[in-house]
């Protein structure tokens, strides 16, 4: 060949200079952090805070996601949070069974009589279900023993979900503000079935314990967290890189061109909801892993983390980080997550009025609401727009 | 000559207001038809009713030597069948640029898959380059279509129509907002299409018409009033008074 012609990759990445500035920041985060954490050395972070980054990282990765379906292909899901709390509940599944048999062998082994394989199932059923009045094992926690297939279940049930949902919904052409409403019915109903106690999942208990690890119980949390802090950073890492070359080529363009006008892209010869699941789907998927993450360092998962409001929130923080540039995406979700959690976890003062205390556990919604009622006027291309000024193009 | 679209016996209702009544028109492969007609006559009706964009309450729509019938296929599989279509509104995606524009449009497959693992080649490129240049846009393959003006989205649109190179062209007044200069590019481009194709082009400007230099269908109310050569239907009594006498 004599032409010097770059190979598709570096071609992708020197196209794209924003995925590496990304990809470096994170590194130089997960460095700093990494070098600051207790696990580590210097001990100038906490191990809850380093779950708490660890998470928000999980929590940047489903809002790429949110990213890609909502502010790429134009479709407002409020249901991807569903897909995150399923990843939790089955990676959950297997770290709550595995660590329970732990315990089950361990106490019965000073029996007399070695235990038939028989009374430890029974005896683990008793331990997980109890709390909900049963003592056997629901069908759906016949895999639970199976790392392998609980991982799998972690890719497969949100997966399926989105396929089938998204194929009834896309193929009636259900569009705009009624597709949001059916994703919002979606994470509900989900939501609700798993508050009551009898669907095997432990009603509104959830998982719980999920921050040990079984295996590694030997290890302190401070190096687990950091690990898993690590796996976050990578997964985000590798997500992001996903979807910015996902949106990259001609991919991108055509859903960028439903987004715009999607029946315009009908007469070019492209089918939209084949366009649609395929987005809806992967990025369900996404979510799913990111939930897998996020509950182990979370060390507990309940029905209430699938509620309608969560999904609500994830299009906040896009919205607020700027749809439209996966950067926002990532920017909204950190900024935003961390202030909730500082403003409800007390790290806030309050503010004495004389007359009236505010008290930021009460009124961060409030504080929330209002600065994203801001952004949408004053700012609607989101706090990553601000990037945007700054390299404008032609 | 082989007829490539046969139309016939076709009725459209819209909340009891007939805009298609009993409408037949027969298009050849290759051939340049202009459709005319007073303003509501359904001209841009039948173009929907053809790309699938609106069902017929009766009738048949029959395509290519197969004799496939277009009722009930989706727009995309019948726009996959070879049927292009340029929209009355000018109809770009004013977000990407030129280029993205008619990379879209440009003949390759459809599929969501081999889209996403579609490289971009050296012959893509080209064919883009060789259309940007018949639509006079070769400088501005870079800029957003947003910024173009009126006519020069009427062309970057016609080129989307011919990057798709379909079988069969539907063009919905492409000279509108364009200058005399512009509008003779664009029956050039236009007669040359048609060459080995069929392309079926509404137009107004009569002097546009007239330039195109062909077979000449008029539409009155939903059905067809005259068909011939522009001298016969415009000495065509009829045509003069709903239509040239206004
Ligand atoms: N979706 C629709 N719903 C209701 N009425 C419609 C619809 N589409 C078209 N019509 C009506 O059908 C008639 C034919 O419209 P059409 O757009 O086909 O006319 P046209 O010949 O293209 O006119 P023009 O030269 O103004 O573009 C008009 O009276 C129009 O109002
Ligand atoms: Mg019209």
């Amino acid at each position: 060949m004599s032409k010097p012609d770059m190979t598709p990759r570096r071609r992708f990445l020197a196209e794209n200079p924003s995925v590496m500035w990304f990809l470096g920041l994170l590194g130089l985060f997960t460095l700093g952090v990494t070098v600051l954490a207790e696990g580590f050395g210097l001990a100038l972070l906490s191990t809850s805070m380093v779950k708490i980054l660890g998470m928000t990282l999980c929590l940047c990765l489903i809002a790429v996601a949110m990213d890609v379906v909502w502010g790429y292909c134009g479709i407002l899901s409020l249901g991807h949070f569903a897909f995150f709390g399923l990843g939790g509940y089955a990676i959950g599944m297997w770290l709550m069974y595995a660590r329970t048999e732990g315990i089950v062998v361990d106490s019965l082994a000073g029996a007399p009589i070695p235990p038939t394989q028989e009374e430890i199932n029974d005896a683990i059923a008793t331990q997980i279900f109890g709390v909900v009045g049963s003592n056997e094992l629901p069908a759906l926690w016949a895999f639970a023993d199976s790392l392998f297939m609980q991982l799998l279940f972690v890719v497969l049930v949100p997966g399926l979900l989105a396929l089938i949902f998204g194929w009834l919904a896309f193929r009636s052409r259900v569009t705009g503000v009624y597709l949001s409403i059916l994703t919002q019915a979606m994470t509900l109903a989900l939501s609700l079935y798993l508050f009551q106690n009898d669907t095997g999942l432990r009603g509104n208990n959830g998982l719980s314990g999920l921050q040990n690890i079984p295996g590694l119980l030997h290890l302190p949390q401070s190096t687990l967290a950091l690990w898993f802090f690590w796996a976050s950073a990578a997964a985000l890492g590798l997500g992001y890189l996903f979807f910015a070359w996902l949106i990259s080529g001609k991919f991108g363009s055509v859903i960028r061109g439903i987004r715009d006008n999607e029946s315009r892209v009908r007469f070019l010869g492209y089918h939209v909801e084949s366009y649609k699941l395929v987005v809806f789907t992967l990025t369900a998927v996404v979510s799913g892993l990111a939930g897998a993450l996020y509950y182990p360092q979370a060390g507990i998962i309940n029905p209430a983390e699938i509620a309608p409001i969560a999904s609500i929130y994830l299009a906040v923080w896009v919205a607020i980080g700027g749809r439209g540039r996966l950067y926002g995406a990532v920017i909204g979700a950190a900024v935003v997550s961390l202030a909730s959690s500082w403003f409800t976890g007390g790290g806030a003062p309050d503010v004495n009025l004389g007359f009236y205390t505010i008290n930021w556990t009460d009124w961060w919604l409030v504080l929330l609401g209002l600065g994203f009622v801001a952004v949408t006027l004053f700012f609607p291309r989101g706090i990553g727009g601000l990037f945007d000024m700054l390299v404008r193009k032609p | 000559m082989t007829t490539l679209l046969e139309v016939s016996g076709v009725s459209v209702t819209f909340d009891g207001f007939r805009a298609i009544n009993n409408l037949s028109i027969q298009i050849a492969e290759p051939e340049l038809r202009a459709v005319i007609g007073p303003n509501g006559a359904g001209k841009t009706t039948f173009m929907d009713i053809v790309t699938g964009k609106t069902s017929p309450d009766e009738g048949r729509v029959i395509w290519g030597e197969k004799n496939i019938s277009l009722l009930g296929m989706s727009e995309s599989a019948i726009a996959r069948a070879g049927i292009g279509r340029k929209f009355q509104k000018p109809t770009v995606f004013e977000e990407q640029t030129v280029r993205e524009n008619l990379a879209m449009a440009l003949k390759n497959k459809r599929g969501p898959f081999d889209v996403l693992l579609y490289r971009r080649s050296t012959e893509g490129a080209a064919r883009i380059a060789e259309l940007a240049e018949e639509i006079g846009l070769a400088d501005d393959l870079p800029r957003r279509a947003g910024n173009l003006s009126h006519g020069q989205k009427q062309w970057l649109e016609i080129g989307m129509l011919l990057a798709q190179d379909p079988r069969l062209l539907l063009v919905d007044e492409p000279a509108a907002g364009m200058t005399p200069a512009e509008r003779e590019h664009t029956t050039d481009i236009l007669k040359r299409a048609a060459q080995t194709r069929a392309v079926v082009v509404i137009e107004h400007d009569m002097e546009f018409v007239r330039r195109l230099g062909c077979k000449v269908t008029v539409l009155h109310e939903g059905s067809v009033l005259a068909e011939g050569s522009l001298d016969h239907v415009t000495q065509n009594r009829e045509v003069i008074d709903v239509y040239l006498g206004r």
